[in-house]
């Protein structure tokens, strides 16, 4: 199948500290790929490469096979075609949630206010929160904002999503509903690369799963093979204090 | 030992705490009438007791006559109200004036130093000497130079009132620190703000209009109004180089009289302006701060 998204040698430096190290990884459509490790692996920054958020210093990242520097993607056209949510949601607090999901449609793509906020209710709708639509975020429960959030980034239509930990800031009660909003995009097709804490959804969501240490994927497999019988030592030891953690 | 949770008197327990309704809420305390007004009665009664005392001391000093006399003398200030009312209406409007400008003007300056790229370089330096000049003088210097430098140039083609000058002082002086003010607002902003903006395709402009100024102008009303109380009574600055505001024509009447009741009539609208002034901005800051301890709740 084709790749959605192909990364090929990307390096990253913050000054001297090399943080990603000659990373490639292709996300087919409609893959799920999930990226875990621990903090400081690099996998938040190779996230936020792919859309540009980080600018790195060495290597190719491609969206259905153009670079995302080409100018045809114009200003705005990678942010649109790609979707992001972060950990601390980062809604605006002054906006209720309609205008939350309708400033980028509006301001940026130029759609008419009207068109914009029937595809924001629409799209709340989907994910049974249509009575939310005039609450601030400050009204809103954590996961709640963070479903706000998702529904933020997909109001462009993007063809791929990127997840930066969306449950780490989560009360556990909360973190099973953004979880399966996660799943009904994975069941629509959306292709999603994930940064996540949380092994068992990632086993259970991801078609793959990388584990990165020292801005290197050290291995790549199915979840079903990765998390049952990891074959680099790293990753074993890895998943072992996972488990010691009761996490898994 | 502690109860089995299988043993029959420990389901029977359970079932009993779920059918049963909790206890009632705590009756409301009721306070009798005499409850209420003994404290209202103490409070007034002390503060009457308080305030009767230093009047009294006051009021019956041997010089307390002649302070009457000189600073109030009702007589004297019903005969100079009229001149330092219409005064006060001169500071009402130059500070009104004043206030839209420094609004303005210090937003440019805030926005200005908050530009990133090398091609606004000299606009942000521009805003860094700017704000360290005009931070750094007297606002009475200021408005000494403007109000008598300037129209004795007669520059063609511009006002050579003192009242504009002066009031052009105030503005430059008040905006830096304004700009100030709004530049503190914007840094506060948190970082995710810019980069969910910026993820979102927004460029740097739209970023700050939609989503940080809104947000970095609410974090610093409180700020900004008592900047705004400030000038209300720096606005007397201007009788220096002779508008005739209420401090002026409270002057004029005293250099007549010897009578100094006229300043403390035009003490009293200036209490009457910047009084209620203060309170809001208080009101505004209680609001924020509860506003903040339930969003972070």
């Amino acid at each position: 199948m084709e790749d959605r998204v192909s990364i090929d040698s990307v390096t990253k430096y913050y000054g001297s500290k090399l943080v990603l190290d000659r990373v490639s990884l292709s996300v087919r459509r409609h893959e799920v790929v999930c990226l875990i490790g621990a903090s400081g692996s690099g996998k938040s920054t190779l996230l936020r490469c792919i859309n540009r958020l980080v600018e790195y210093d060495h290597g190719v990242i491609r969206l259905d096979g153009v670079a995302t520097e080409d100018p045809s993607f114009g200003k705005v056209g990678l942010y649109r075609r790609i979707g992001i949510v972060f950990q601390a949601y980062n809604l605006f607090p002054h906006m209720n949630v309609l205008d939350n999901i309708t400033l980028a449609p509006r301001r940026v793509h130029g759609v008419a206010r009207r068109a914009a906020e029937d595809k924001a209710r629409e799209l709340l709708a989907g994910f049974g929160m249509s009575e939310h639509a005039l609450s601030y975020p400050e009204q809103l429960s954590g996961g709640q904002q963070q479903r706000v959030a998702i529904v933020r980034a997909l109001a462009t239509n993007p063809q791929v999503l990127l997840l930066d930990e969306v449950t780490a800031a989560l009360d556990p009660e909360l973190i099973g509903e953004v979880l399966r909003i996660v799943r009904q995009l994975k069941d629509d097709g959306m292709t999603m690369v994930i940064v996540t804490h949380e092994m068992g959804f990632a086993r259970e969501v991801a078609d793959r799963v990388c584990f990165l240490e020292g801005g290197r994927i050290v291995e790549q497999d199915a979840p079903s093979r990765l998390f049952a019988s990891p074959q680099n030592p790293r990753t074993q030891k890895f998943l072992q204090r996972i488990i010691e953690a009761g996490r898994l | 030992m502690r109860p089995d949770a299988a043993s029959p008197a420990f389901v029977g327990a359970a079932e009993e705490a779920l059918t049963d309704s909790p206890p009632p809420p705590p009756a409301r305390r009721r306070t009798s009438l005499r409850d209420q007004i003994v404290p209202i009665f103490t409070s007034l009664a002390s503060v009457a007791l308080f305030f009767g005392v230093i009047a009294y001391v006051v009021t019956s000093a041997p010089e307390w006559p002649r302070i009457k006399r000189q600073f109030f003398s009702l007589d004297a200030m019903i005969e100079a109200f009229p001149a330092v009312l219409r005064g006060f209406w001169i500071n009402i409007q130059v500070w009104l004036i004043a206030l839209v400008a420094i609004a303005l003007w210090a937003m440019v300056l805030a926005l200005a130093r908050s530009l990133r790229g090398p091609w606004f370089a000299p606009l942000r330096i521009f805003a860094i000497v700017y704000v360290d000049v005009f931070r750094g003088l007297p606002a009475l210097l200021l408005v000494l130079l403007f109000g008598f430098g300037i129209p004795a140039l007669n520059l063609p083609g511009l006002p050579s009132s003192g009242l504009f000058w002066g009031t052009v002082a105030m503005i430059l002086c008040y905006a830096a620190y304004a700009s100030e003010v709004y530049r503190a607002g914007i840094e506060a902003v948190h970082d995710g703000q810019r980069m969910a903006a910026k993820s979102l395709g927004l460029t740097q402009w739209q970023a700050m209009r939609y989503t940080i100024l809104p947000q970095a102008i609410r974090n610093v009303l409180p700020a900004l109004l008592n900047l705004t109380v400030a000038l209300q009574k720096d606005v007397a600055l201007l009788s220096v180089i002779g508008v005739r505001d209420a401090v002026r024509e409270a002057q004029i009447y005293t250099a007549q009289t010897f009578n100094y009741s006229s300043l403390i009539a035009a003490a009293v609208l200036f209490m009457l302006a910047t009084v209620p002034m203060a309170r809001l901005t208080d009101y505004i800051s209680r609001r924020d701060r509860l506003r903040r301890l339930q969003g972070a709740a």
